[in-house]
């Protein structure tokens, strides 16, 4: 190998180890049938998010038809009370949902990982008070918070429901978090480390944080699940943005638009049941990823 | 080059671990720490540092008295922050299980490099060309292919090799070497020492040297100290240590080694069992072990006093051994 080849850059360096980690960890999660079945079909839903004006047969915001059309060629799951292509706005919803899901499972993360590492490195007084308000926050329950919070503070705002959503959500990963950077820190190459003058950041960087890592990575997937069912909840409860369609949206003007009754008196079950069916599917996808991602990073939960 | 006098105490109970230690390593030469496991070894080289940590959650931290001198500054005064500075620049520490002490996720170019990394802000392709040169240096065989390599992928004496190297890079001129060698097969342990010696002499440096392996200390210290239940027994020349020990415990601990340069083949132990903290014998904490215990031993506590020029021991029976 000649001189310049190992003179490589940091950044570059850096690269290649996650790429040569990554492809380890893809080889594993390749043999998992649950875990491929559920990339498949979050790599489904996130195809059809991106790419939603090419599929989509009609304008979701704009009237095609007379109101409650039953599904018919035309219209693959009919129209709802304003006459809009129910199949069009689901898959416009697509969007909406899982940015809100990835975007405050990043948030709840970021929160959770930095309280967690905080608190469980520098220990003692500060430690103390971290974990007793993360006791506060996690014994209130978490719906009625939530519904607080958007009443509040953020009607008809995608951004403060994020917020909202990870204000509540952080204290499960901070926990996980603290306790496995307890563990770390007493490592030997911790102390090490100290004993060769690397400061409190320094450890923290290189130490702490890339061994918790994979743990965040895994818990981050079912944060975006559990994201997911909070903005669907909030939109059904109308406390999301009326001008925008999510899932959660649908539900909601399915439930105070009379989708209950607008089947000539029986539930007009082409509006309800499609926004159900996606957010479950989407939901079991994500624990499916996620199972399979513990059972890489623990390899005491695989199966033989 | 420095003196030094540990007292720690547990707060709670107040348990002193190690008590009045007084040790001085003059500049290039290497001194032994010996004693029994427990006896508070690596609890003072931890406290030269600064570096004890609290045992479990939400007890109390060590306190540590007395003064530690080096190159005419107490590193107990010492703000967290100088202590940082002086620690892997000035004073650099080697432990005992070399493959724990490398982070599994870190390549281990990086982890030689880590000294260098948390002192100072330097390119990476000058600390790359440091940490090759280093790694070349305690004679990692194909460092130049193998510092992206992870640490599962050397052996204990190839990892040894590696923290060797990363405790040298900022250049100290002291080494902590904290049973360097314990965790080693024998034949690697005697490279490795080997190493130590060459490194040693190389980059001028003084060594601080733990173990409880009498073998280690005679090949590799000029100066011997023998500790016993947190406290130094007794303290001389190399030479003088092991020719004509003064101390019973000392003499047991020889007795109990095997020689190859004797005929005696019968290995004697030693009765009784380590104290443990807190040492509240009254008189001469190794009475109870000792083969030649009077009466006084019960009660006095014996101090070290000089029994030949720069020999001394702690008994109070010197004379009539």
């Amino acid at each position: 190998m000649t001189e310049q080849k190992l003179v490589v850059s940091r950044t570059r360096m850096r690269f290649n180890q996650l790429i040569s980690g990554a492809r380890e960890f893809a080889s594993v999660y390749m043999r998992s049938k649950p875990g491929l079945l559920g990339l498949a079909i979050l790599f489904f839903f996130i195809f059809t998010a991106v790419f939603a004006p090419f599929i989509s047969p009609y304008n979701p915001y704009t009237r095609v038809d007379r109101p409650l059309r039953p599904p018919s060629n035309k219209y693959i799951l009919g129209t709802n009370d304003i006459g809009q292509d129910i199949f069009s706005e689901l898959i416009y919803g697509t969007r909406v949902s899982l940015t809100i899901g990835f975007l405050a499972a990043l948030c709840t993360v970021v929160i959770g990982t930095l309280v967690g590492v905080v608190s469980g490195f520098l220990g003692g007084s500060v430690d103390e008070v971290l974990m007793r308000f993360t006791d506060v926050i996690m014994i209130l329950p978490n719906i009625p918070l939530l519904i607080l919070l958007m009443a509040i503070f953020g009607r008809q705002s995608y951004f403060i429901m994020i917020l909202a959503i990870s204000i509540t959500g952080w204290t499960g990963t901070a926990r996980m978090v603290r306790s496995s950077t307890l563990s770390i820190k007493e490592r030997a190459y911790v102390e090490a480390s100290k004993a060769i003058g690397a400061g409190e950041g320094h450890i923290i960087l290189k130490h702490i944080l890339p061994n918790v890592s994979p743990l965040i990575m895994a818990t981050m997937i079912y944060q975006v699940a559990g994201a997911m069912m909070s903005e669907a909840g909030l939109s059904f409860l109308g406390l999301g943005d009326p001008s925008t369609k999510s899932w959660g949206m649908v539900l909601h003007y399915a439930q105070t638009s009379g989708g209950w009754y607008a089947n000539q008196g029986y539930p007009a079950w082409w509006w309800i049941v499609p926004p159900g069916l996606l957010i479950a599917l989407t939901v079991a996808s994500l624990v499916l990823i996620g199972q399979t991602m513990e059972e890489i990073i623990n390899p005491r939960l695989r199966r033989r | 080059m420095k003196n030094l006098s540990v007292s720690l105490i547990d707060r709670e109970d107040s348990i002193a671990i190690v008590e009045g230690v007084d040790l001085s390593i003059r500049e290039g030469e290497t001194v032994g720490l010996i004693g029994p496991t427990g006896a508070g070894k690596t609890i003072t080289a931890k406290a030269i540092l600064g570096i004890l940590q609290p045992i479990g959650a939400g007890k109390p931290p060590w306190s540590i008295e007395g003064e530690a001198l080096y190159k005419g500054r107490d590193l107990f005064e010492l703000s967290e922050e100088e202590l940082r500075e002086l620690r892997g620049n000035e004073v650099s520490m080697i432990f005992q299980k070399p493959t724990g002490s490398l982070n599994p996720i870190l390549e281990v170019g990086e982890q030689t490099g880590e000294p260098v990394d948390a002192h100072e802000e330097i390119e990476r392709q000058r600390l790359r060309d440091m940490v090759i040169d280093h790694l070349g240096k305690v004679e990692l065989p194909d460092a130049r292919r193998r510092f992206r390599f992870f640490r599962h992928q050397f052996s204990g004496g190839e990892a040894q090799r590696i923290m060797i190297a990363s405790a040298l890079i900022c250049n100290p001129s002291l080494i902590i070497a904290d049973e360097p060698t314990s965790d080693l097969d024998v034949t690697v342990q005697r490279q490795v020492l080997e190493l130590l010696k060459r490194v040693k002499k190389k980059f001028g440096l003084s060594m601080l040297l733990i173990t409880h392996d009498l073998g280690v200390i005679a090949e590799m210290s000029d100066y011997v100290y023998v500790m016993y239940a947190g406290r130094i027994i007794e303290h001389g020349d190399v030479y003088e240590i092991f020719e004509d020990p003064k101390h019973p415990f000392t003499r047991g601990l020889l007795r109990s080694a095997p020689r190859i340069d004797s005929d005696h083949f019968e290995l004697e132990g030693m009765r009784g069992e380590l104290p443990q903290p807190p040492y509240d014998v009254p008189g001469c904490v190794f009475h109870p072990r000792c083969n030649h215990v009077k009466d006084m031993c019960r009660e006095k506590k014996p101090t070290l006093t000089e029994y030949k020029p720069g020999h001394y021991v702690a008994c109070l029976q010197t004379d009539e051994i």
